[in-house]
């Protein structure tokens, strides 16, 4: 576990890297003379290009070095950056993921990427890429020459020239008058210390000179020791420039001055304090966070303990264990919060890809990234919201003709945005589209016998039937959706994280379907109550109030099954029946108000016995087919607990009340 | 019982299985001891409303939360209420590929012995009482017949037994 990959380190470094570069297109290609994100683009390149090739991805090094030598021509300004450059490198990040993925197999369909990002920036040297970053020695870069950029200048003086006044700090100093200048020292043929003679010079240099300067204006600076010195002076194409970084790793860097070596301290520097963070292995936070439980279950039970004996000194410790205890759940809780922007990201790319692919034009808006989740629950999000967002821009979005018609901005916008709303964290992604037809839903849920002809449902519960498997209510089966999977798989998904979907839609104006999720899923503030001999927790954040079961309904259990709650009606369910609890019903119940999105429900239990931290842990398969229960707990004396599903005890009253209707129904009839 | 044990050096251990007795009703059942993890006094038990009777409970086993099993409710056994001498066995048992640790409630237990396999019959096809896909074999042991169950087929019956029809697991 502690040995560490270097070689994966550079693969995780390469994705933040891609990502962010990513991102710096996207933004770029919404506002395209922006010359900082240019420079941030190529900034993200040369990253990977030169940690690439010191972890031994050639490849990708390769495929980098030729990317960047594009873009360096727009950081130069000679081209203009475009769409289309945009599209293209976005296709070229694509190809260095899957070359560092699989480096073999992906290194021939690069040529054909390199060659499209050739045409933009209007290079098409023949030349192909592999050769340039081959070579050991700068000469064989001579033959390449298309344009002037600067001189690489190779030069070493004879051993005596000291003696005869020649001063080298001087040459290089007039170099430097000439242009930016990188140089750097070769102590190739330096004798040991006991040999050396320290009035011979045994230096030699290799200079990049970017310079538009002839070459005569070169050789002037050699003039007073041409005659002794081995001169060798290269006319340099732009890219090669940047390649030497790469190469001579192990030679003396002497000076820099010049711009592109202070641009390179700059990358070196930006990731250390940039992000002060660290990377740990998941499991490692897992099994934090599964002892912190395990800390928070047997604090439970030190506080029992010590109130039960009433040793002042013992109390005063147990607070402080509890104290202690309350802010490393926090703080272990909060190592695994990350904010939901990370994901909204990687949909602009879809939504610029989708909306090039189905010819609409769309907007994607974002708001709230800096909301915070647990990474886990962020990841298995990602899925579910790609098809929602697809599904907004397939159907909900109408084309830019029909959108023209309908009085509106040519331009659609899917607007994805994240809150914490109490205990629940909600992802809403809405768009301006058409809205949901309800009729078409109605028609397509009886034809598939979801629901009889002649029921009534409210739009609510109608939009809930596109969650169905196989639900589709598209004429037509596109790449992008239709085919009824999409829904079904997030409504899995959201189930499976013990969250909700709500689904809002008006004609013509757009629809919303709003994910909500409980904040955290290991650890949450349960109400404990007991029903019969049993304990249960309810989670907190569902919890709205608790009233007392009036004496007229208790004492007639037979009678109606709705409370009115300030006016309101709320119906209630009877826990000691749906659980058959055994024994007569007590006196004094109490009812617990929970919510769930727009719904409220009470739930009659026979005494509230207090707050309680839940750890939740999951039950086994062997209890699978109990919907009720979310999980179960262990109470501070160590005593398991069954944690309410709040969800499906809604879904489970909905169904009894349908039965209790089609029953009065029928005895009416 | 010298006898025997004499007799089980001079075999290969591989055709020997090493098991943890246990008494149900007036039978007695042999579990692999390698999957047992740990063997309890009662503890508290919490229902778990509308489960199946033959994994009606949860218990604490470390701060982890087990299903609490009744093999009588499978070998239609009268289920006694626990006394003195009743204790949980607590034993891994791979379900679907995944392992998941179950405690059984056991009116006494035994001891940890070697049964030879040769000394293993397959169940009778007439004769028994049981469910036949239930029993791996009977052996002879000690000139006491061992009951030798089939966890595997006992506990899958029960997760592939959803009581309503929504399946959608739930881990």
């Amino acid at each position: 576990m502690t040995q560490i990959d270097p070689t994966e380190t550079f693969r995780q470094e390469a994705q933040d890297v891609l990502e962010q570069l990513e991102q710096t297109l996207l933004d770029l290609g919404s506002s395209l003379d922006d010359s900082e994100l240019i420079d941030s683009a190529f900034r993200a390149l040369h990253t990977i290009k030169g940690s690439g090739a010191m972890f031994g991805f050639t490849e990708v090094a390769e495929f980098v070095h030729e990317f960047e030598s594009a873009f360096d021509r727009v950081r130069k300004e000679i081209v203009a950056p475009s769409n289309a450059l945009v599209n293209v490198s976005l296709d070229a990040k694509d190809h260095i993921a899957n070359l560092i993925a699989e480096p073999k197999i992906h290194t021939a369909s690069g040529a054909q990427i390199l060659r499209r990002l050739r045409t933009v920036v209007g290079t098409d040297i023949p030349e192909s890429y592999t050769e340039t970053l081959n070579q050991d020695s700068p000469k064989n870069v001579t033959e390449k020459i298309t344009l002037n950029k600067g001189w690489r200048i190779n030069f070493n003086l004879p051993g005596d020239c000291l003696s005869f006044g020649a001063n080298p700090y001087l040459l290089l100093g007039e170099l430097r008058d000439l242009g930016d200048c990188k140089v750097r020292g070769y102590a190739k043929s330096m004798p040991s210390i006991e040999t050396l003679n320290p009035e011979c010079c045994f230096l030699s240099w290799n200079v990049t000179l970017i310079s538009d300067c002839s070459i005569d204006r070169v050789e002037d600076v050699f003039l007073f020791v041409r005659d002794e010195i081995d001169l060798d002076i290269i006319q340099i194409l732009p890219e090669v420039e940047e390649m030497v970084d790469a190469t001579a790793v192990a030679n003396l860097e002497v000076n820099s001055s010049s711009a592109s070596s202070t641009r390179k301290t700059e990358i070196q520097n930006n990731p250390a304090h940039g992000n002060s963070s660290l990377r740990v292995a998941a499991e490692r936070l897992d099994e934090l966070l599964d002892h912190v439980g395990e800390l928070v279950i047997a604090q439970a039970r030190l506080s029992q303990i010590s109130e039960e004996s009433r040793d002042s000194r013992l109390m005063g410790v147990t607070e402080d264990i509890e104290r202690l205890s309350a802010g490393l759940r926090d703080i272990t809780m909060g190592i695994r919060m990350v904010p939901i922007g990370t994901l909204f990201n990687r949909f602009r790319r879809l939504v610029h890809d989708l909306s090039a692919e189905l010819g609409k034009n769309v907007e994607f808006a974002t708001s709230g990234e800096h909301t915070e989740l647990d990474k886990t629950v962020i990841e298995s999000l990602a899925d579910p919201l790609v098809h929602i967002i697809r599904n907004a821009i397939d159907h909900g979005l109408e084309d830019p003709q029909c959108r023209v018609v309908a009085e509106k901005h040519k331009y659609g916008t899917v607007r994805i945005s994240a809150a914490h709303e109490g205990a629940e964290v909600t992802i809403s992604v809405s768009d301006d589209g058409a809205g949901l037809d309800a009729e078409r839903i109605r028609k397509k849920a009886e034809e598939m016998g979801l629901i009889p002809s002649d029921s009534v449902l409210s739009e609510i519960e109608l939009y809930q039937l596109i969650f169905h498997p196989g639900f589709s209510t598209a004429q037509e089966v596109t790449s992008v959706s239709g085919r009824g999977v999409g829904m079904d798989v997030v409504s899995r998904t959201i189930d499976n994280l013990r969250g909700r979907i709500d689904v809002t839609s008006r004609p013509n104006n757009g629809t919303t379907v709003t994910l909500r999720l409980p904040l955290t899923l290991a650890i949450i503030d349960g109400m404990l109550v007991r029903v019969g001999d049993n304990r249960y927790s309810i989670p907190l954040s569902a919890v709205e109030e608790c009233v007392e079961l009036p004496t007229e309904i208790s004492e007639n259990p037979r009678g109606r099954n709705f409370l009115s709650i300030r006016g309101e009606l709320v119906p209630f369910l009877r826990l000691r029946e749906i659980f058959n609890t055994k024994g007569l019903d007590e006196l004094h119940q109490k009812v617990v108000i929970v919510s769930a999105g727009e719904q409220r429900m009470g739930l009659v239990v026979d005494q509230i016995l207090g707050n309680t931290q839940t750890v939740i842990k999951s039950l086994s398969p062997l209890h699978a087919d109990i919907e009720t229960f979310a999980g179960a707990t262990i109470m501070g004396d160590g005593a398991v607990a069954l944690i309410l599903d709040v969800v499906q005890l809604m879904r489970s009253a909905q169904h009894l009340e349908r039965r209790l209707r089609n029953e009065n129904d029928g005895e009416a009839a | 019982m010298t006898q025997v044990v004499s007799s089980m050096e001079n075999i290969p251990a591989s055709k020997v299985m090493r098991a943890l007795t246990l008494e149900l009703g007036d039978e007695v059942f042999a579990i692999e001891a390698t999957s047992v993890r740990e063997i309890q006094d009662i503890v508290p038990v919490t229902e778990v409303p509308n489960a199946q009777q033959f994994v009606g409970g949860l218990i604490n086993v470390r701060g982890r939360v087990v299903p609490l099993a009744d093999l009588r409710v499978k070998f239609g056994m009268e289920r006694r209420p626990p006394d003195a001498d009743t204790r949980i066995v607590v034993f891994e048992i791979t379900l679907d590929i995944e392992p998941i640790i179950v405690g059984i409630l056991a009116d006494r237990v035994h001891t940890v012995t070697d049964i030879a396999i040769a000394d293993v019959e397959p169940p009778p096809n007439v004769g028994m009482r049981w469910r036949p896909e239930f029993v791996r074999g009977i052996a002879q042991h000690n000139g006491k017949f061992i009951i030798i169950p089939n966890l595997g087929a006992i506990f899958s019956s029960t997760s592939t037994q959803p009581k309503e029809l929504e399946t959608e697991g739930r881990n």
